[in-house]
């Protein structure tokens, strides 16, 4: 797999009631969601965030409440890739399960600004930023997760019979 | 290798001898829950499944307690969709308004946990039980949903901190007053993926309020799960309780921990934590005047009878100061009876307090008490961040009942050892 956009930067501890405030729990409608997206940490995210970019952050990235409305929201902004120094565990898992991709890389979020244009190809675990022409290394998925982000998430696995 | 409480437990969960920190494995659930803003989600995830039913009608269980009683239509909509699931597929355990309370302080009073389970939860919270030796996590949607479809999810193995108490709380001193006072220590993302695992000859002095209290929080510091050594004290509660017989597990001898902190009860102080992260936690020779505009005693963190007394005995006789609105929200119907019949609410009520039905509400900004830009509120909830309840320039400063009792009193942040004047 392969990702590339404009980044949108971010700090450590961004947490799941800023990502999606709970006064928009009432709803899991994916387009409503992305519409508040990141709205009490940055009211400009949805105006300016396109297609295919991607988010850099810090450390315990999407830390708090267990909202899986948060990497929904996130995806169905358009966002393509998430990059953190770390990711708050539910988060993580919620978002390998809805098949939005993540991956850890502090080398990376500390090489990239805001604004620079970078490209990740996930089969070889190499970020480049295209604005500046550094290259960073990540670790690859575990197989098990590897085999669930491959089939589409949780859900496809089950029902085709992958995990049982 | 020796194994921790937590590796006995998904080892014994995956038909698996022994398990290691770092290993995936796919674990058996004892126990799968949702509420009324995650179920939805899930539900529309199950759909995908075409699976007729749930794996176990008796180990899947739904309640209606973040925006019920039915805040708006929208909320109305998503209780009605959890409603309607539940009684298609003939699931045991759907509580709805009347049975409801705040999930994480009615599942072990209801009896649906007991130690040695596994218990995945559509809510960060699920951690709370831990205290009853239980391995207990919160998920996401979708893992709720593959788990009410065919029983099982997939974990890494945790490695642990081990956290050996000693020593006995002082008066007015509570486990919210510890797990702030350890979050303060190691941060928000100190226990990030793994267990916090609890024991030591402290346990002793700690009732399952304070343990459940404690648990609950383990998520704030990003752990995986919190669980607790289990003892006398556990056994006599599940039993009250009755839940279905406990096993027990206990960390071997040459368990590997990542870390071993040790914590002295005695010395823990009545602890406040400061917007915008739990780990803000001060102790009041570091605290000036904050005058407040709300306080907030519920939630599944501190909505038990045990803290519904502390505030109680601090509040008797006393007026709130004027200009503070004083929420209190028993978190289930038991307790809200409970504290009628034992003349809580009296004096409550009397002293100027509002007393609501239970509902996670204002903890997450949901309903039954939001807070207006610039206002600051002491709450007995779990979590301080930007906006969390309400306004995104509001202000929420984490605390015990007896710390939010003693500040409802005098209107600011105030320790109940000044306003009981108690020598320590």
């Amino acid at each position: 797999m392969k990702y590339e956009g404009k980044v949108i930067k971010y700090g450590d501890n961004v947490d799941t009631d800023v990502i999606i405030p709970a006064r928009y729990l009432n709803t899991s409608d994916h387009a409503e969601l992305a519409s508040h997206c990141m709205e009490d940490l940055d009211k400009t995210f949805v105006t300016r965030v396109q297609q295919g970019d991607i988010i850099t952050a810090g450390f315990n990235f999407g830390c708090g409440s267990s909202r899986e409305h948060a990497p929904i929201a996130i995806k169905a902004s358009g966002i393509s890739l998430v990059i953190a120094k770390s990711f708050a565990r539910i988060f993580y898992r919620n978002s390998i399960n809805i098949g939005l991709a993540i991956v850890e890389c502090p080398e990376a979020v500390d090489g990239i600004s805001e604004g620079d244009r970078v490209e990740a190809d996930m089969d070889n675990g190499i970020i480049r930023n295209l604005t500046t022409g550094k290259e960073y290394k990540t670790a690859p998925f575990p197989e098990f997760v590897q085999k669930i982000i491959e089939n589409g998430g949780l859900i496809n696995s089950i029902a085709e019979g992958i995990i049982k | 290798m020796g194994m921790t409480m937590t590796q006995k437990i998904l080892a014994s969960h995956a038909g698996l001898e022994t398990v290691q920190a770092g290993q995936l494995i796919l674990a058996n659930l004892d126990l799968v829950l949702g509420n009324d803003i995650t179920s939805p989600v899930a539900i529309k995830e199950f759909s995908k499944l075409n699976k007729e039913g749930v794996f176990d009608k008796d180990k899947v269980t739904m309640v209606m307690d973040h925006f019920a009683p039915n805040k708006d239509i929208k909320a109305a909509e998503q209780c009605k969709m959890c409603r309607d699931f539940c009684g298609e597929k003939e699931v045991t355990h759907f509580y709805d308004v009347g049975k409801m309370g705040i999930e994480h302080a009615l599942l072990p009073e209801q009896g649906l946990v007991t130690a040695g389970n596994v218990v995945i939860g559509a809510d960060s919270h699920t951690c709370t039980y831990g205290a009853l030796g239980a391995f207990s996590t919160g998920v996401g949607s979708t893992d709720m949903a593959c788990g009410m479809a065919i029983g099982k999810a997939w974990f890494k193995v945790p490695s642990a901190i081990k956290f050996n108490l000693m020593g006995k709380l002082r008066k007015y001193v509570s486990g919210k007053d510890v797990i702030l006072h350890i979050i303060g220590k190691i941060g928000v993302d100190g226990a990030l993926y793994r267990s916090m695992e609890f024991t030591g000859e402290g346990l002793s002095s700690l009732s399952m309020s304070d343990r459940l209290c404690i648990a609950n929080m383990a998520i704030e510091a990003g752990a995986k799960n919190g669980i607790f050594e289990v003892d006398d004290i556990t056994l006599e509660y599940i039993k009250a309780h009755g839940a279905k017989e406990p096993a027990v597990y206990k960390a071997d001898e040459d368990a590997v921990y990542d870390e071993v902190i040790d914590i002295n009860l005695s010395e823990i102080e009545p602890t406040v934590s400061f917007p915008h992260l739990p780990e803000n936690a001060k102790t009041f020779n570091e605290i000036s005047d904050i005058k407040i505009n709300q306080v907030v005693i519920g939630s599944c963190t501190n909505g038990r009878l045990e803290d519904l007394q502390e505030a109680a005995e601090i509040m008797k006789g006393k007026q709130c100061a004027d200009g503070v609105r004083v929420i209190i929200i028993p978190a289930t119907q038991q307790i809200y009876l409970d504290a009628m019949e034992q003349g809580l609410l009296k004096i409550f009520i009397e002293s100027g307090a509002v007393v609501s039905t239970p509902t996670c509400g204002p903890c997450l900004g949901g309903h039954m008490g939001i807070l207006a830009k610039g206002e600051r509120a002491v709450a007995t909830t779990n979590r301080n961040f930007v906006g969390r309840m309400g306004h995104v320039e509001s202000e929420v400063y984490l605390a015990s009942p007896a710390v939010a009792a003693a500040s409802a009193i005098t209107g600011k942040i105030s320790s109940p050892w000044e306003v009981m004047n108690y020598e320590v």
